[in-house]
């Protein structure tokens, strides 16, 4: 039976505090600035929380722009320098995270990450240590956008998955409902008043949210069919032709997780050295180039082939779902209005029509 | 080597291989007292100082740079230190713009006989670093949490939505050139009604789909120089010919390969504001574009967008709706107001002191996601592929996501478009957290023609860009004579 509790709009600094009393609370906030951003930051007193979308999904608090995976130190003994001493540090380290009030496909990002970090037979120990540490409040989204899709890829506005605590807007409030264990656990923790009475307004608002979507075209046919076109030099090219190569839509995806390995530092001076793990994108030309300089995709065509492919047929056909949460980040942030979406549609029919 | 704590301060010198190196030598045979300060890296030429060691010295903790060289007229390699002094005045100017006292850096010229010199410059610069103290740090600095609303400044010229423009005699002409050529760009409606995306044009068909109007905001330029080699046609507003016209001048692009199509343009929208007015919407249900304005109904609500209010800066202070030059110009040049106002980003700034621009751009910089939208929305980054950002090797930045990382970013960025860009503002807008990047080219620019009898980039396809150039006296930077 999942804990119901209700939350008056003034409640919410009050709820907010309760939370960062054990936890690191990421909330999202307006960025002041010719064209305002919204972005998650670690709440404080007074701080002005907005319930909008954020331009920047909330991934940084498992998958960090930048993190350090372990850092050393060297030193020499002064008997003799040629016996260097190493250091090395590699824990991973881990504040306790609360997001309040990302989106349903933000959420559903986490589900995707954990796949690959999580399930496979290598589990990675620094994402493992973040999300163990994370609840998600995910705040329902009252209607569709210009340029969300969640529904196309088995979301939707108010889709639970990989949140703990699902929130949604009624006219004098917010409902909290948890999914999870951890949600559970986070509600009870507090002192809020218990919300089952207005649950009818929470389902005829969500209810609403539905409806106000336009509704999906069918693309479960994409894996076969995009891996159908996988040497397909010209369909790539064409749905390429304009892009610039930039990170736009990878680095502001919930879903993405290519990262780079670099070392910094050779360990003798004072800051020591260390290997960080930063973003990298598959649309960066840089992204597969080797060692040798030989470089597998240098056309732009078959780089965002790769990310086509991987979000719409490699990824489900290994771990059964898309690893797209449907957000349209990608599609709104994109300098050249690329739509991921038409090149799905377009895949889907292509190879239907080959057949 | 580390610094005496408390007694020394960070100081690096760059001095050239064939007159200063050898005046600091001249000295130390002298035994002339020094100030133990400074960290000498001996360069083959000043001309070698790349502006980039001085920004990466200072961002990085340097107190001070020093930069010497053989005097002017006199170089070792004869022209390097001429390239050398627009490079580090330009350089100079800029700094204060980031946050960075200019007095921290300094450059000047010592022969290798000018011991006494050599001992007289380093030691006031150093006492100069003294009497500043330790630099203040980026990563120190507590970010300005509110910035102050920028006025727009007034139009130069009525703005409109281009609606009266001659779009079918242009489709008309790009059909009669289209056999000749391997597509032209330009733009076509986008995944709605409100946004439109580039289009290539191969076939006539293709061209129908063309679209003039407030939404082409993209820089179609920016395609270009994939096309190099290529008969390739354009389809401009009059700042993107300004892209064209600089890549013509850098040979990027040759005249003979593009074919130039060009309307008059009343404007385009800046998107972030029409975002702001529509708000969340699902679909759009219509568009009309008036004289004056755009009225856009989304969900069933009607919302009318006045291009006096909702144009992007550039065009309010653009000087040049009509292309450059054109092969198929179309329409009448409107009209244009010469007034000089400072681009509201950059008075923005110009009102801060130099802590207030520290505080400002960390601040900012810090939601930067490195996604590089700014550097490949850009039509003069040509070097796309192999960007200084992303090498290990030469290794200018590391992968770490800190405010001096990704303001050093930007500083290159910069300091590679001086007296290139042509203020198109396409990094800005193509950043997607809004990051008022554009301020850093601006103060370059207004240096520029400060510097250079007024130059402009973008104007005139036979001009030199300034910093791939020299005058052996110049006229706006004197040889700096400091104590």
């Amino acid at each position: 039976m999942s804990a119901i509790r209700f939350v008056t709009s003034e409640g919410l600094p009050t709820f907010l505090a309760r939370l960062s009393r054990n936890s690191r609370v990421l909330a999202p906030v307006v960025k002041d600035s010719p064209k305002p951003s919204v972005m998650f930051e670690p709440w404080r007193e007074s701080m002005p929380v907005i319930l909008k979308k954020a331009t920047v999904p909330p991934k940084d608090a498992v998958l960090p722009q930048c993190e350090s995976l372990f850092v050393y130190k060297k030193s020499k003994n002064a008997d003799n320098p040629e016996n260097v001493a190493l250091h090395l540090d590699d824990t991973a380290h881990a504040t306790p995270t609360v997001i309040f009030a990302c989106r349903p496909c933000d959420a559903r990002g986490f589900a995707v990450l954990d796949h690959p970090f999580l399930d496979g037979q290598f589990v990675d120990p620094y994402y493992k240590a973040r999300r163990e540490r994370l609840a998600v409040i995910t705040i329902t989204c009252s209607s569709g956008c210009n340029t969300c899709f969640c529904h196309w890829v088995g979301g939707g506005p108010t889709s639970p998955e990989g949140s703990d605590v699902l929130m949604t807007e009624i006219d004098d409030g917010f409902v909290l409902q948890s999914i999870t264990d951890v949600g559970q656990k986070l509600l009870d923790a507090t002192d809020l008043s218990d919300g089952k009475d207005a649950f009818p307004k929470v389902e005829a608002a969500r209810k609403a949210a539905w409806t106000s979507l336009v509704p999906a075209p069918d693309i479960k046919k994409a894996p076969q069919n995009i891996a159908a076109l996988f040497n397909r030099e010209s369909f790539w090219q064409k749905h390429a032709s304009s892009c610039l190569s930039c990170g736009a839509c990878t680095y502001f995806c919930p879903s993405c997780y290519c990262f780079n390995i670099t070392d910094e530092g050779d360990g003798f001076d004072k800051n020591g050295g260390r290997r960080l793990r930063s973003w990298d994108n598959c649309m960066s030309s840089l992204f597969t180039r080797e060692a040798s300089g030989h470089n597998p995709r240098t056309m732009k065509a078959i780089r965002m082939r790769n990310r086509i492919s991987h979000k719409f047929s490699a990824y489900p056909r290994n771990w059964g779902n898309f690893s797209c949460s449907g957000c349209g980040r990608c599609i709104g942030n994109c300098p050249v209005c690329l739509d991921i979406r038409d090149i799905v549609q377009d895949a889907v029919a292509v190879a239907d029509s080959d057949v | 080597m580390p610094v005496m704590e408390g007694k020394e301060l960070r100081i690096v010198g760059f001095l050239c291989n064939w007159c200063s190196y050898g005046s600091a030598d001249t000295a130390g045979v002298a035994r002339a007292w020094q100030p133990t300060d400074l960290r000498i890296i001996r360069v083959p030429c000043s001309g070698r100082v790349d502006p980039l060691f001085i920004v990466k010295s200072l961002l990085n903790g340097a107190d001070g740079v020093l930069v010497a060289g053989c005097h002017p007229r006199d170089c070792h390699y004869s022209a390097g230190n001429f390239y050398a002094r627009r490079r580090l005045e330009v350089l100079k100017r800029f700094l204060p713009v980031l946050g960075i006292n200019d007095a921290r850096f300094e450059y000047t010229w010592i022969s290798a006989s000018e011991g006494q010199r050599w001992q007289q410059m380093v030691t006031s610069f150093t006492n100069r670093i003294h009497a500043l103290g330790p630099a203040p740090r980026f990563e120190n600095a507590t970010p300005l949490p509110k910035v102050v609303g920028m006025a727009l400044p007034p139009s130069s010229r009525p703005l409109g939505t281009g609606k009266n423009a001659p779009l079918d005699d242009l489709k008309q002409g790009i059909k009669e050139k289209l056999p000749d050529l391997e597509c032209v760009i330009g733009w076509q409606r986008g995944y709605d009604g409100v946004h439109t995306a580039p289009l290539f044009m191969k076939i006539p068909e293709d061209v129908e789909k063309l679209v003039w109007g407030p939404f082409n905001v993209a820089n179609p330029a920016v395609y270009l120089p994939k096309f190099k080699g290529k008969k390739v046609g354009i389809v401009v507003k009059g700042c993107d010919s300004r892209s064209v016209v600089e890549l013509l001048q850098e040979h990027l692009v040759a005249r003979e390969d593009v074919t130039i199509f060009a309307l008059p343009c009343q404007g385009t929208l800046d998107m972030s504001r029409v975002k702001e007015k529509l708000g969340r919407y699902t679909v759009v249900d219509n568009v009309v574009c008036d004289e004056t304005e755009v009225i856009i109904t989304v969900d069933g609500k009607k919302h009318r967008l006045p291009m006096n209010d909702f144009a992007q800066v550039k065009c309010r202070l653009c000087t040049k709706p009509m292309a450059v030059f054109a092969d198929t110009p179309l329409g009448e040049s409107p009209e244009v107001e010469i007034a000089t106002h400072v681009p509201p980003e950059l008075a923005l700034l110009d009102a801060m002191n130099l802590d207030e621009r520290m505080a400002y751009w960390s601040g900012q910089i810090t939601r930067c996601l490195r996604c590089y939208a700014c550097r490949n929305a850009c039509p003069m980054c040509v070097c796309r592929d192999y960007c200084v950002s992303d090498s290990r090797d030469p290794r200018w930045m590391t992968q770490e996501a800190d405010v001096t990382q990704k303001l050093f970013f930007q500083a290159i960025h910069a300091l590679h478009l001086a007296g290139r860009c042509t203020g198109c503002g396409e990094c800005q807008r193509a950043c997607p957290v809004g990051i008022p990047i554009l301020a850093l080219r601006q103060q370059i620019a207004r240096t520029v023609e400060e510097l250079f009898d007024d130059y402009r980039a973008g104007f005139d396809p036979a001009a030199v860009p300034p910093l791939l150039s020299y005058e052996v006296e110049e006229k706006s930077i004197r040889e700096r004579e400091w104590k």
